[in-house]
């Protein structure tokens, strides 16, 4: 539809082939936990296995959904902004799966357990509001929705992701006894990611000042506008 | 317990000699190992027959963890932190020749070979509870003999108060050691009074087989009412000593890694609840019991002393 983008991807038939293929190769872990179910195959602690994997995938689909917009400015493509969408509600499904697998499976209802947990474990406390923060914005993710609110309010809103991905991450950290490589791993990511973009603007705010600056400063060498 | 008298309604000539009898057993434990092997895929390994009399005094009612999970859901660090690593790469780990060293405050030190200490004194099989500080639990058939046993016979001074358990160090033969994640070589250990108690096993097999390698082969300490990371694997070296010994789990986390570490419902880990464990091939939890339900046995040792501090 956009012919922005400068690349063969921005026409929009490529692109929709790309999101059917990104639509089912997300659909992939959650194809095998259900495959190894059925066959006998998470080993001797299913409930775990089920909890690591999607809590595994659910980070792992946030991060990609933080990286669409580094990509964006990085390459000049303004397509990789379409995919943005469908990674952060795989991030949603695969987060409410973690969530439904802890509240079902592993607790069992048990409310007053899980009550303590979110206020005793601090893997928890950080885990559980993690979680309830993405549910606005997957609301929210609609074309309709994104109208009613309005771009900027709704930019405003969706920069939750940011304390939602520190968190997730935290949640990672904090349940690991002792080998704290796979959550590093993680961090060192997300921190790129946020690096990167915090370069971005301070880039923007550098050059909105340099005018007024730039004439106090260092007047005599300023060639671009 | 005693056994009835018996009189023999059946002449004994039709009764079969004790020595064929357990030929027999052997054969059909045998028979039912490999049908086992044979049915489940990566578990082609049938170990070699360790044979044991069955403990009278050591069973619980609870029902075995099978095998197969009893030897691919180890904690293991010296073969990867996952807990399929062990029963992956612990191929790489040689049992023999294999030796321990026994020191410290003894009279009599002395190096025992494994061989030694497969025939040092009867050999049990004790079903006994374990339950990981990770809040999951088995049941599992151990064979093996009271450590008693075997400390009795160095002869402890009247400076020992403690004993101190190393595993081999070899990041060769255990790759998880090049990895710093603990302070190697693993170091664990107990009270002297803690080792001597008969519950305390040193183990060289279970389900009637020598110790598979990624279960601590070839010899390990069972300690049925602490957390399982008290019970060392592996082990090369027994310490006694006068100073509590600083474990690699207290040098790691001591918030969260105490020294006596028995299993206690009502003293949580600082970052998950100890009040229920999840019994391996259980769907529900169950509610964990305080000493793991040794209560009765050991509680004695900790009398008068506050286990929220001593944890």
């Amino acid at each position: 539809m956009s012919t922005v983008g400068g690349s063969p991807l921005a026409g929009g038939r490529l692109l929709v082939i790309l999101k059917v293929i990104m639509f089912a190769a997300a659909l992939i872990p959650l194809g095998k936990l259900v495959y190894e179910g059925l066959n006998d195959g998470l080993g001797a602690n299913p409930i775990e296995k089920i909890t690591h994997v999607t809590g595994w995938w659910a980070l792992s689909f946030l991060l990609l959904s933080l990286s669409i917009t580094p990509l964006r400015r990085i390459t000049g493509w303004s397509w990789w902004m379409r995919l943005r969408r469908m990674l952060g509600l795989y991030a949603f499904f695969y987060a409410g799966l973690h969530f439904l697998t802890y509240l079902v499976l592993d607790q069992f209802f048990d409310w007053p357990a899980i009550v303590k947990d979110i206020a005793k474990r601090p893997y928890i406390t950080v885990g559980f509001p993690a979680f309830m923060l993405m549910i606005p914005l997957a609301i929210t993710s609609t074309d309709a929705m994104i109208r009613r609110l309005g771009g900027k309010r709704w930019r405003l809103l969706h920069r939750l992701i940011y304390p939602i991905a520190v968190g997730g991450v935290v949640h990672f950290w904090w349940l690991v006894k002792k080998d704290i490589r796979e959550p590093a791993l993680f961090a060192a990511l997300l921190a790129g990611l946020l690096i990167i973009r915090a370069g971005y603007w301070l880039r923007g705010r550098m050059r909105r000042n340099l005018p007024a600056g730039a004439m106090n400063a260092a007047p005599a060498h300023r060639t671009d506008g | 317990m005693k056994r009835p008298l018996l009189i023999p309604a059946i002449p004994s000539s039709e009764i079969t000699p004790r020595e064929v009898f357990h030929q027999r057993r052997r054969f059909m434990q045998l028979a039912a190992g490999a049908s086992v092997a044979a049915l489940l895929p990566g578990w082609s390994e049938a170990g070699e027959r360790l044979a044991a009399e069955k403990s009278r005094d050591y069973q619980v009612p609870d029902k075995l963890t099978p095998l197969v999970d009893v030897t691919h859901y180890n904690n293991f660090y010296e073969f990867g932190t996952g807990k399929e690593d062990p029963g992956q790469n612990a191929g790489s780990l040689k049992t023999r020749p294999w030796t321990v060293a026994v020191e410290g405050e003894v009279h009599k030190p002395k190096v025992f070979d494994i061989d030694e200490l497969l025939k040092l004194a009867p050999l049990e099989e004790r079903v006994y509870r374990l339950r990981c500080v990770e809040a999951w639990s088995m049941v599992i058939p151990w064979i093996g003999y009271s450590l008693a046993e075997l400390i009795k016979r160095v002869e402890p001074t009247g400076n020992a108060k403690y004993v101190e358990f190393v595993t081999l160090f070899d990041p060769q033969q255990m790759p998880g050691q090049n990895s710093p994640v603990l302070d190697w070589p693993y170091r664990e250990g107990l009270r002297l009074d803690e080792a001597m108690h008969p519950l305390t096993l040193l183990t060289l097999g279970l389900y009637g087989e020598v110790l598979p390698n990624q279960n601590g082969a070839p010899v390990r300490l069972v300690v049925p009412w602490k957390y399982g990371f008290k019970s060392a694997k592996s082990i090369v070296k027994i310490r006694l000593t006068e100073k509590p010994p600083v474990t690699s789990w207290m040098a790691a986390g001591p918030r969260e890694y105490g020294f006596y570490s028995n299993v206690n419902p009502e003293v949580d880990h600082p970052r998950w609840s100890q009040a229920k464990e999840r019994r391996i091939g259980e769907f529900l939890k169950r509610p964990t019991l305080p000493f793991n339900g040794y209560a009765e046995q050991v509680a004695s040792l900790y009398a008068g002393m506050d286990l929220q501090k001593n944890f």
